[in-house]
């Protein structure tokens, strides 16, 4: 068998047996697990998409939130009833047009991303010129500004209030049927010529120039691209949350999904979407060290935010240990699952 | 082999601040030729090329290719137009491996949009199946083919030159403009790059412009030499004229001292 046709095969058998693997989890555990592998899906979205701009083109940015903001609100404008607008908008009504507006939950998703890849391009024409740290402190504003705006432009946000009663249309069919989306574009994407490019331009920016690629072109798309999926993913977790307020979108949302790609590894498809579960999974999981927890006889008081304090001294340790991460530049394909077979045999 | 100018630089000056790197720098490269530009270290050499290549705009003068003007396009719209250049310290795509390196350079020569294989646009992956084989093609003449699938920066120092220039090559450029090639390289290497570089001029009806140090290997290989002191050409002519030229031995080795009795 040709190794092409192979690894399709694999693919599309991968696939079956994940949405097999849904169907039964669905079926069998309780809302809370449901929940954290929704998460997991939505997560690993974010952090694919953060590893397009900062793993694969080298662009720092830090302004993840501030699409997700976008996403959220504009997705979540469009799937909220007519009835629960009038009750929640009590301080000011929503202005005209989006008080009626409504779309099905994936046009709504798929909006709330395309608004954020707007917003990409009109930032990115100003910011995409500065580079390295300083690209990532713009990015950083813009993240705040949109949070700073979400809460004063009450007829249209709701300000601090924010929306309430989103209808949770978020299953695992759709964060994992996006998951897969993103998954499949991105990793195609960075396979092709063009995510050669991006790649070059994040290894030597002069160099990339001089073999005539409009790189400023290039940053645009991938920053777009990124922040397109970003939105995607924070329409998802708006509806998986049914609730939102400015207060969500802060940098800490930002760091999260920064923790999850520098711990997959930059430049890593796979890794992205391994330590999206693994992340995702730790951080319900150490919520214990919040709990008091007793140890012969004594009973040590549970602290609130104990487990963040433990995951920055995670990422110390990687930054420390393991600069690359869980992967690396490396990806996990199937040929190192069937290398050992034909190992000599036909050159890649 | 006809005989046109390919390029051609009128009165190139560049000055940062208060210092002119290079000053009224005019020359006329004709079509198949391998010329040479030379002169002692902060002679203003790579400042022509990055003028040439479009990484600096001239304070002054014109820089026409192929009869266009180009002075002050951004580099890539120069590269786009036939222009290629090697850098005087290797600057490789160092976490790609050899083959992506190539691929990269060709894409200035693609046209399917960029999203056309992530999206399985038969057409699109239909050409980038042909830039990889075209790749290869480029690899394999600059005897790199067995080392396509290495990491760039794990090549040895000499191979990493040639791989600079096959991804120059891969932009299917009609000038190429090589920043010392030669540099650190032993007798017998440079001797190799001289047939290497005739070869390619030959293989790909290229005209090459180049910065070298290594006098055997401009002596040897160029078929017109401008020399820089100090931002001015000057002299520029053939080998022989050049290596007997007063004003160049004093560039080189500095004025003789005048005698007293």
């Amino acid at each position: 068998m040709k190794r092409t046709t192979r690894n399709a095969l694999c693919n599309l058998l991968l696939l079956a047996a994940g949405a097999a693997l849904l169907l039964w989890v669905d079926r069998t555990f309780d809302r809370y697990v449901v929940q954290v592998l929704n998460l997991i899906a939505i997560n690993t979205i974010l952090a694919l998409s953060l590893n397009l701009i900062y793993g694969f083109t080298g662009m720092f940015s830090l302004g993840h939130a501030g699409f997700m903001a976008v996403g959220a609100y504009v997705s979540s404008l469009l799937i909220l009833p007519q009835a629960q607008k009038q009750t929640i908008y009590i301080l000011k009504p929503l202005i005209w047009p989006l008080s009626v507006l409504q779309a099905p939950f994936f046009v709504a998703v798929l909006l709330g991303g395309l608004a954020a890849a707007l917003f990409a391009i009109l930032i990115s024409v100003p910011v995409l010129r500065l580079g390295g740290d300083y690209l990532g402190i713009a990015t950083l504003g813009f993240a705040e500004i949109i949070r700073v705006v979400a809460n004063n432009i009450v007829p249209i946000t709701n300000g601090a209030l924010g929306l309430k009663g989103i209808p949770s249309y978020a299953n695992l069919w759709w964060t994992y049927g996006w998951c897969a989306l993103a998954v499949i574009f991105i990793a195609r994407l960075v396979q092709s010529n063009t995510g050669n490019v991006l790649k070059a331009i994040r290894d030597d920016e002069v160099a990339a120039k001089a073999m005539g690629i409009d790189v400023f072109k290039y940053k645009v798309i991938s920053f777009t691209v990124g922040g397109f999926f970003a939105g995607i993913g924070g329409a998802l977790l708006a509806s998986l949350l049914t609730t939102i307020d400015p207060k969500m979108f802060t940098f800490m949302l930002t760091f999260n999904v920064l923790m999850i790609v520098v711990a997959g590894g930059l430049g890593s498809i796979t890794g992205s979407v391994l330590s999206g579960a693994v992340i995702t999974v730790l951080l319900e999981w150490l919520r214990f060290v919040e709990n008091p927890v007793t140890i012969g006889g004594f009973t040590i008081p549970g602290v609130p935010g104990m487990r963040m304090v433990v995951f920055s001294l995670a990422l110390l340790c990687i930054i420390l240990f393991r600069r690359e991460g869980i992967m690396g530049m490396r990806e996990w394909s199937w040929d190192m699952l069937f290398r050992g077979r034909t190992r000599g045999g036909e050159a890649r | 082999m006809s005989n046109g100018v390919v390029l051609e630089t009128k009165n190139l000056t560049m000055r940062f601040g208060g210092l002119t790197a290079v000053q009224k720098f005019s020359a006329c490269v004709e079509e198949g030729h391998i010329v040479g530009l030379i002169g002692p270290n902060g002679a203003g050499k790579t400042t022509c090329f990055n003028m040439i290549t479009g990484f600096y705009v001239p304070t002054e003068g014109q820089v026409l290719f192929q009869g266009a003007d180009i002075t002050g396009l951004p580099p890539h719209k120069v590269c786009a137009r036939g222009i290629a250049r090697t850098f005087q310290n290797i600057r490789l795509f160092k976490n790609e491996t050899v083959l992506q390196n190539v691929m990269i350079a060709g894409h200035v020569r693609q046209t399917s949009p960029w999203w056309g294989k992530a999206m399985g646009l038969p057409s699109a992956i239909r050409e980038e199946q042909n830039l990889r084989e075209y790749s290869l093609s480029l690899l394999d003449a600059v005897g790199l083919s067995q080392l396509a699938m290495e990491q760039a920066d794990s090549l040895p120092y000499g191979a990493q030159r040639r791989l600079e220039i096959a991804r120059a090559l891969a932009t299917n450029p009609r000038f190429l403009l090589l920043d010392e090639p030669a540099a650190g390289m032993n007798p017998q290497e440079s001797e190799a790059l001289m047939a290497f570089i005739r070869n390619i001029r030959d293989r790909f009806s290229l005209t090459i412009l180049l910065i070298e140090h290594d006098m055997k290997v401009v002596m040897g290989v160029c078929e017109h030499i401008w020399v820089l002191d100090y931002g001015v050409c000057i002299a520029e002519g053939e080998p022989t004229a050049i290596r007997s030229n007063p004003k160049v031995i004093e560039a080189y080795l500095g004025e003789e001292a005048p005698v007293h009795a």
